[in-house]
């Protein structure tokens, strides 16, 4: 089928937040903290200004708490004493002209006494730098399994490393943007989101309004990575407190350089591993510290630290695993949800380590990894047994035989020997990615999800889960389709607007074909029911029953219900962190061939093979189009995208200096997939949208060392710092 | 914002002559990438020099490609006979921003933005090029390679617009640019680098390592003398001579210095002294 909204994308005609059209509103703007941590002194109002012709919001002027509601109550809508960061929000204003609130913006002054910040989430912090509790430290997590201690002084070799990886920046097309009026009494709140109805509880929360005096619309987003998952909230409240205060519209657009400076970006991390071995590569312990840059409030740290330690050991069985966390409070910029959400730090760090141990040890990276993958029947870190009939050796083999792994290292031991100036390698990494949220995440949000008879007997799809690039309303038509035997246009998906549609939960982690996507199959089911038909029944008959419904009962359409429901036999313990942490695991094994110019240090990747196994594939074209972008985005954390930093607040905020990869950057991406379908995801799939991001790095960085003889242990690998490595090497 | 249109040449040195200040407009791509973050600029009065029909084309004269005040990168990569004589215009054209910019921007309005880590202006430094500047006083020529005076600073008045860039025809026997960026298209040059040898000599000029786009004498000189050089290091102190890199946000000076040298050794391998 065609994807459902492609023509309006591809003619122009979708139109964005920004495109909306909106009667007599104003303009709005953010005025924000010059300095990373301080008093404000004062804030001082330009003389050149007429002040009485802009609408002026601060802290004062919100109804509730001064809190965005998150997991903690702790970042303010508006600064009010204190800031605790650069760019943090003090003051919104609003006036008829963009170019008028623009300069005023910049006229107005925020006077900062300011404070020893704390700004490198590695140091232990100086005790006036001290804002978080007794330590700074956010979070503190920790997994065990076995006993490391004794496993690690008992085995004949272990390797030690550190790893580090910056920040990522989301370069979504569509920059950050809300608008908000007021309907009746009703505040409206539209705009680019991945969670309507955590942008509803935000504005509920710090305006105190109960949910029949606040409507929620998501817009047509135009991507968002994570990007668009929490930080949605701040800027509909910004734009509907000046839309309360004025009484008029308000639309609040970032620009990209504000987009780029003010919003949130992925967690840097460092990763520290120290690992028993066998003679033969047998992992006998595993002992991993992982430590993220939270930034200046909670946000969803813990989450991401979560995230980020279940997947740190890697998709390999060892009997001695100790794994601890700690998101680190820094007066950065607060970090944020980003595709992957912590697992592609802690897996950069061990896909590394893996390649690392291998040159330790002298045995090939393959074979190390062949000897530790996961077999049905082990378990992982926090002791979740696999037992899904995946062959993960299959896989790697898969991968490594479209790549021509081992015929491409021949060929490159003699093309190094003997090219004056190129050098090229292979690298591999092999990992997973746990689908939906962790633990008991999915059983808390208690997702709901309706169908709808419409009159001229086709349904409609009412859910929380929006399109933003990825696929869902093209997926969910085709769910619903399938399961009642109905052509793609007999299937409408309802905007998104919290007033008509059920909170099917956030449109994050993977979930929304596997976990969601079941509650269209279930809610079909459900419909078919109440129109009085059997499992069976399809087509045309389920038209005619749905259309009999509404002459049967005029005004009242029948409507279909699903609620998530835990697969038996899943069990998990959030106080010790053992059980089952996902439902499923997609896994992969991702081969890349690396090129790199000795003349300029700068690496390219020349080709690049993803496998893996995501359960059934629904929709292979998007399927196709996931992978390649998230590999893509791998390949720029790794090799270009570099976030500069000054007071903790990014320097780079612009696209000319911060550089994603270009097509031309990067190969033509080859994707498969291995199919063994997951009995509790819509259709027999799994999560798909983060696995291709865990992946690319360490491959790539693999390869970098292979093709040099260097050994890089932080990304990006620059051009700069692989000259650095190269030089070393060479003096080393 | 002021924007002053005229219809000809004479008419757009007189708006010139009379507005001290004025910024002539030509492709708009330098000034647009700046646009909405410098809103200082916005009370400006801009002479858009589009109607300027005279100034577009390309054209080559028994001694010379003439390309116009307002010769676009797009016009350069289309001449059939650039790409035979000139084929380091075409290189650099290809290699500025995105197709888009391409075709609007021109190759004058890249000299007088003067960016250190311009794209056009190195390769037509290494083919000699003249830079024709003339205003309602007259006209006068400007050897490309004595143009700069510093960081943004030239020797062009305020009152002076270029008609022409003048690239004398001759035979080369060694052409090459190289640009280094962060990625492989639409990126800054981190390290530019445009290399000839015609009866003239060799030219080697290089982007993005001092504060103007310049030629290289010390290490020309190497090249005519046919002086040793057997590594990369060996050209350092030439190189120390002739240009002063920069750490800034896209690059370091360590970083710059290294791949000039690399690029000079391995690009001219069949020319260094043994």
């Amino acid at each position: 089928m065609l994807r459902r909204e492609a023509l309006a994308k591809l003619t122009g005609r979708e139109r964005y937040v920004d495109d909306l059209p909106l009667d007599d509103f104003l303009w709005g703007m953010t005025v924000r903290s010059p300095a990373p941590r301080g008093r404000i002194a004062s804030v001082r109002f330009g003389k050149d200004i007429d002040w009485s012709r802009f609408v002026v919001v601060d802290h004062r002027d919100i109804p509730g708490p001064n809190v965005v509601a998150l997991i903690e109550q702790d970042q303010p809508v508006l600064a009010a004493e204190s800031v605790r960061h650069v760019h943090e929000p003090v003051l919104l204003l609003a006036h008829r002209s963009r170019a008028a609130v623009r300069s005023a913006a910049r006229a107005v002054e925020v006077v900062v006494a300011e404070e020893p910040a704390a700004l490198d989430f590695r140091a232990v912090p100086a005790p006036a730098q001290i804002q978080y509790g007794k330590d700074n430290v956010l979070k503190h997590l920790k997994i065990e399994k076995g006993d490391v201690e004794r496993a690690l002084a008992r085995a004949p070799v272990v390797v030690a490393g550190t790893y580090e990886t910056g920040a990522q920046e989301h370069v979504y097309l569509e920059t950050q943007g809300m608008i908000a009026y007021l309907e009746g009494g009703v505040l409206v709140v539209k705009g680019s989101m991945q969670c309507p109805y955590y942008v509803l509880k935000a504005l509920q929360h710090a305006l105190g309004r109960d949910e029949t005096r606040v409507r929620v619309i998501q817009t047509p987003t135009g991507g968002g990575f994570g990007g668009k998952e929490e930080f949605p909230s701040h800027i509909a409240l910004h734009a509907a407190l000046l839309a309360l205060k004025s009484g008029r519209p308000v639309k609040l657009i970032y620009d990209r350089g504000e987009d780029m400076a003010a919003t949130t970006k992925r967690h840097p991390a460092l990763v520290r591993h120290r690992t028993g071995l066998a003679r033969d590569g047998r992992l006998l312990a595993q002992d991993i510290e992982v430590v993220i840059d939270g930034g200046a409030y909670v946000t969803l740290s813990p989450v991401v630290l979560s995230r980020a330690i279940i997947h740190a050991a890697g998709p390999y069985a060892c009997d001695n695993v100790r794994i601890t966390g700690r998101a680190m409070f820094t007066n950065a910029v607060p970090f944020g949800a980003f595709r992957g959400f912590g697992a592609p730090q802690s897996q950069f760090a061990g896909e590394r380590h893996m390649d690392v141990i291998a040159r330790t040890l002298g045995v090939d990276p393959v074979e190390l990894r062949r000897v530790n993958l996961l077999k049905d029947g082990q378990t992982t870190a926090t002791g979740q047994v696999i037992r899904d009939g995946t062959d993960r050796v299959a896989v790697m083999e898969r991968a490594l035989e479209l790549a021509r792994y081992r015929e491409k290292g021949h060929e490159h031991a003699g093309f190094n020997a003997t090219h004056p100036t190129m050098r090229r390698g292979m690298g591999l990494a092999t990992f997973y990615h746990g689908a939906g949220f962790t633990g008991g995440g999915e059983a808390a949000l208690k997702s709901r999800l309706r169908v709808a008879g419409r009159a001229d007997g086709g349904v409609e799809v009412l859910s929380a889960n929006i399109e933003m690039g990825q696929g869902t309303l093209t997926v969910f038509t085709e769910l619903a389709a399938n399961r009642l035997g109905l052509e793609p246009d007999d299937v409408i998906i309802a905007e998104a607007d919290t007033t008509r549609v059920p909170n099917s939960g956030p449109t994050v982690a993977s979930r929304t074909t596997m976990i969601v996507g079941g509650l269209v199959e279930r809610a079909c089911d459900d419909l078919r029911r109440r129109v009085g038909l059997d499992d069976a029944s399809r087509g045309q008959a389920v038209k005619d029953a749905i259309r009999r419904w509404h002459r049967e009962h005029p005004g009242e359409p029948p409507i279909g219900e699903a609620a998530y429901e835990r697969p038996p036999g899943i069990e998990w313990d959030d106080k010790t962190y053992r059980g089952d942490a996902y439902g499923a695991f997609a896994w992969a094994a991702y081969v890349t061939e690396v090129e790199v110019d000795l003349r300029t240090c700068g690496a390219r990747v020349i080709d690049f093979v993803a496998v893996q196994e995501v359960g059934k594939v629904l929709n292979p074209t998007l399927a196709r189009g996931q992978v390649q972008g998230g590999v893509v985005q791998g390949i720029g954390w790794a090799l270009m995208e570099e976030c500069k930093w000054q007071q903790g607040a990014m320097a780079n905020n612009q696209l000319t200096n911060y550089l994603i990869p270009t097509s031309d950057d990067v190969p033509p991406v080859r994707v498969a997939f291995v199919e063994n379908p997951y009995p509790h995801g819509a259709g027999g799939a799994k999560g798909l949208g983060e696995l291709p991001i865990d992946g690319p790095a360490p491959a790539v960085v693999n390869a970098v060392a292979r093709a040099t003889g260097t050994d890089p242990r932080a990304i990006p690998v620059t051009p700069e710092r692989l000259m650095e490595l190269m030089e070393n090497a060479v003096r080393g | 914002m002021n924007v002053l249109l005229p219809d000809t040449l004479p008419q757009a040195l007189e708006l010139l002559s009379q507005n001290g200040d004025a910024v002539p407009m030509a492709g708009g791509t330098d000034l647009m990438v700046h646009w909405h973050v410098r809103p200082e600029a916005h009370q400006h009065t801009f002479v858009d020099l589009s109607r300027l029909e005279a100034l577009k084309p390309l054209s080559w004269t028994a001694d010379m490609l003439v390309l116009g005040g307002l010769t676009t990168y797009w016009d350069v990569i289309r001449d059939e006979r650039t790409r035979e004589e000139f084929p380091l215009l075409v290189d650099a054209a290809r290699q500025v921003g995105a197709i888009q910019i391409q075709a609007r921007g021109t190759w004058a309005g890249n000299i007088v933005n003067a960016s250190p880590a311009a794209d056009g202006v190195p390769v037509l430094m290494a083919y000699d090029a003249i830079v024709v500047l003339e205003s309602r006083r007259g006209r006068e020529q400007v050897p490309l390679d004595r143009f700069y005076s510093g960081y943004k600073q030239m020797r062009r008045r305020p009152d002076e617009l270029i008609v022409a860039i003048h690239v004398p025809r001759r035979r080369y026997s060694y052409q090459v640019f190289e640009k280094v960026g962060s990625r492989r298209a639409q990126a800054i040059a981190k390290v530019g680098l445009a290399v000839t040898r015609s009866d003239a000599g060799w030219r080697v000029v290089a982007a993005s390592v001092a504060p103007t786009i310049r030629r290289c004498p010390t290490v020309e000189r190497l090249l005519e003398t046919g002086a040793a050089v057997a590594s990369p290091s060996d050209l350092l102190p030439a190189i120390a001579q002739d240009v002063a890199p920069i750490d800034d946000i896209r690059s370091t000076a360590h970083y710059r210095t290294r791949v000039m040298a690399r690029l000079l050794y391995h690009d001219l391998r069949d020319f260094w002294g043994k």
